[in-house]
């Protein structure tokens, strides 16, 4: 978890995040932020969901003049997105998004933050009923250096990981294979995959070697 | 809703840090007549206010708070008679606080139809030479607003940074953003709703009946016979009272703590919360006018934006421009944060800026009155991004 994307729905919500910011790349700009602004269009309405303190959509606002909403739980960052003047809407994703209208947005965002929800089919759903397209990150726990540490008999904790099995928000443990073949399941279209091992794009076998992966997903065969 | 006097400070509250000290009401008179939603017209009306802070050269830095159900203009310092008599949310506004005097002008006003000086029930009726009694009409949140606007034209202020309500308040505060769109650069909507839900409504004619039918009451012209109807009065309070707090809070303060430590098979008060509510009561009676009461449960009953737009609240809030706070409390039970959820996503419909905080707190509907730490960062940090 990153300072800006707080897990959601969890007692270690509270607590502080780590010290390092997996996504910071040297210069101070990170490598997701470029990603995700690379596909949001000019001017677009856009939800990003598990906000943090909101830096995403400030970040696009400057960028692309996005007119946007976060959605966030945990309090302190409700409370640091309003400091950074970004509309805020406190609420439980695991409550879905039943008040946002179909077709809404253009963009649906969640960076990081699906692993945490209990209802994994039902958001993915939920965001593309609310959002013409959705940008979702993902840790992938078929990193290398996770199944490593499996295979040395302990659960991996990494940058992106950065909890013990017993305090971690997290309640969903999928790979990149996994996560598209649920993708595939529900009939959505990957649009674009972006894959990131320690920052750097990795083009050769991202399940293995990805520690991050970033999709730009759309509705495949269904209607909202 | 009600007007439970914050945590007495230790300090005196003139002196004490964050204070806006001793105070003074003033009152505006307006001439020109005002025709009300109940197609009375009066032909001249006072209102009483207060104000805190200076307003500046150019008049960008004016809050209106706008008061709940009995509520007043008394909204932050003490009078230099009374040092008890802190306003109801002396702990939100002053140097500072959330709020802050340092920064902003914020005016509190009595409504029409109060009684704490505004024209109201108890005011003199030009047309009889006597009090208005049951003769003063209802008043709604829409007339409210409207003498309100001519108070901010006396005053010079052209558009309120921010428009700030509680409750009744806060329908207030909505009120004024689709009435005034041009007027009012932010609200805070604070344990409001678009509507009062039908228990609600069913709460405050329980509370009416009692005050209609007690035998002081004289069809609401009480004041000639000298009397006052404090029985009825007194139940208002009290079945309004157990509605503004939480099952979970009254358990913990008063759980089934007997007064006299054993039952008495009597109906005496024997429950410490029986002796409580009772005294809340009494004490209602002593400075709050039941005609008053009646007009303003009606007020609550009356508010719907969405009425003329075939119950579409999305479509009542169109014409707003503001940026919006909204804020419940999770005990809420009388002014649930699904209530507040409402205007934030007919708001969101309208493209506007808007931030709801839904504040994990115990103390139910009176929680916007208390200085929960969450809830008053979070009013402090948007008012704080409020430019003046």
């Amino acid at each position: 978890m990153t300072a800006s994307n707080s897990p959601l729905s969890s007692p270690a919500a509270q607590r502080p995040a780590p010290a390092a910011d997996p996504y910071a790349l040297a210069g101070g700009s990170r490598f997701d932020f470029d990603v995700i602004t690379a596909w949001v269009a000019e001017g677009a309405r856009v939800l990003d969901l598990g906000c943090g303190d909101g830096s995403l959509l400030k970040h696009l606002r400057a960028a692309r003049r996005v007119r946007g909403y976060g959605v966030e739980i945990a309090p302190a960052q409700v409370t640091a997105c309003i400091r950074n003047g970004i509309n805020v809407i406190q609420t439980d994703l695991e409550r879905g998004l039943a008040g946002f209208e179909d077709d809404f947005f253009d963009h649906v965002i969640m960076s990081l933050s699906l692993q945490t929800v209990h209802h994994t089919e039902q958001m993915l759903r939920e965001m593309l009923r609310v959002g013409r397209e959705a940008v979702v990150s993902i840790p992938n726990f078929g990193y290398h250096q996770n199944r490593a540490a499996i295979a040395a008999g302990r659960m991996p904790v990494s940058d992106y990981l950065p909890y013990q099995w017993y305090d971690s928000p997290n309640v969903r443990f999928f790979t990149i294979a996994d996560f598209e073949a649920l993708c595939d399941k529900l009939g959505i279209a990957v649009r674009e995959r972006r894959a990131f091992a320690a920052g750097q794009p990795v083009a050769d076998d991202p399940n293995l070697n990805a520690d991050v992966a970033l999709y730009r997903l759309g509705r495949l065969n269904w209607a909202v | 809703m009600s007007t439970t006097t914050p945590q007495s400070p230790a300090a005196p509250a003139a002196t004490a840090p964050g204070s806006v000290g001793v105070v003074t009401p003033q009152k505006a008179v307006f001439d020109a007549p005002i025709t009300l939603s109940a197609g009375v017209t009066l032909p001249r009306f006072e209102l009483v206010y207060e104000t805190y802070g200076t307003l500046n050269a150019t008049a960008s830095n004016a809050v209106l708070v706008c008061h709940a159900l009995s509520g007043s203009h008394h909204v932050a310092g003490v009078y230099a008679d009374d040092p008890k008599s802190l306003g109801w949310w002396d702990n939100l506004v002053g140097p500072g606080k959330p709020l802050d005097t340092d920064k902003f002008f914020v005016v509190g006003v009595n409504n029409l139809g109060g009684c704490y000086g505004s024209t109201g029930p108890m005011s003199t009726n030009p047309a009889t030479g006597k009090p208005y009694g049951a003769d003063f009409p209802v008043v709604t949140v829409e007339d409210w607003v409207e003498a309100q606007a001519r108070l901010a034209d006396r005053l010079g202020i052209g558009t309120w940074a921010a428009v700030v309500g509680g409750s009744l308040g806060g329908m207030q505060a909505l009120h004024w953003t689709v009435a005034h769109p041009e007027r009012v650069r932010h609200a805070l909507v604070i344990a409001s709703a678009p509507q009062l839900s039908t228990q609600n409504i069913a709460f405050n004619e329980v509370a009416r009946q009692a005050i209609l039918t007690d035998p002081d009451f004289h069809g609401g012209h009480y004041y000639e016979h000298g009397v006052v109807p404090v029985r009825g009065l007194r139940l208002a309070r009290m079945v309004g009272h157990i509605t503004y707090l939480s099952d979970d809070q009254m358990g913990e303060k008063f759980g089934r703590e007997l007064k006299n430590g054993e039952l008495q098979y009597s109906y005496d008060a024997e429950f410490q919360i029986e002796s409580y509510l009772r005294y809340q009561g009494d004490k209602f009676t002593r400075y709050f006018d039941a005609n008053t009461y009646l007009i303003t449960t009606k007020a609550l009953d009356y508010f719907d934006p969405a009425r003329n737009c075939g119950g579409d609240l999305r479509a009542a809030l169109a014409p707003a421009k503001a940026g919006f706070l909204v804020v419940s409390f999770t005990t809420d039970w009388r002014f649930s944060p699904e209530r507040s959820r409402e205007i934030v996503y007919a708001l969101v419909h309208n493209d506007r800026d808007v931030t709801y905080a839904e504040v994990d707190c115990n103390f139910g509907h009176d929680s916007f009155l208390l200085d929960d730490p969450q809830y008053h960062d979070v009013v402090r940090a948007y008012v704080d991004n409020i430019a003046v």
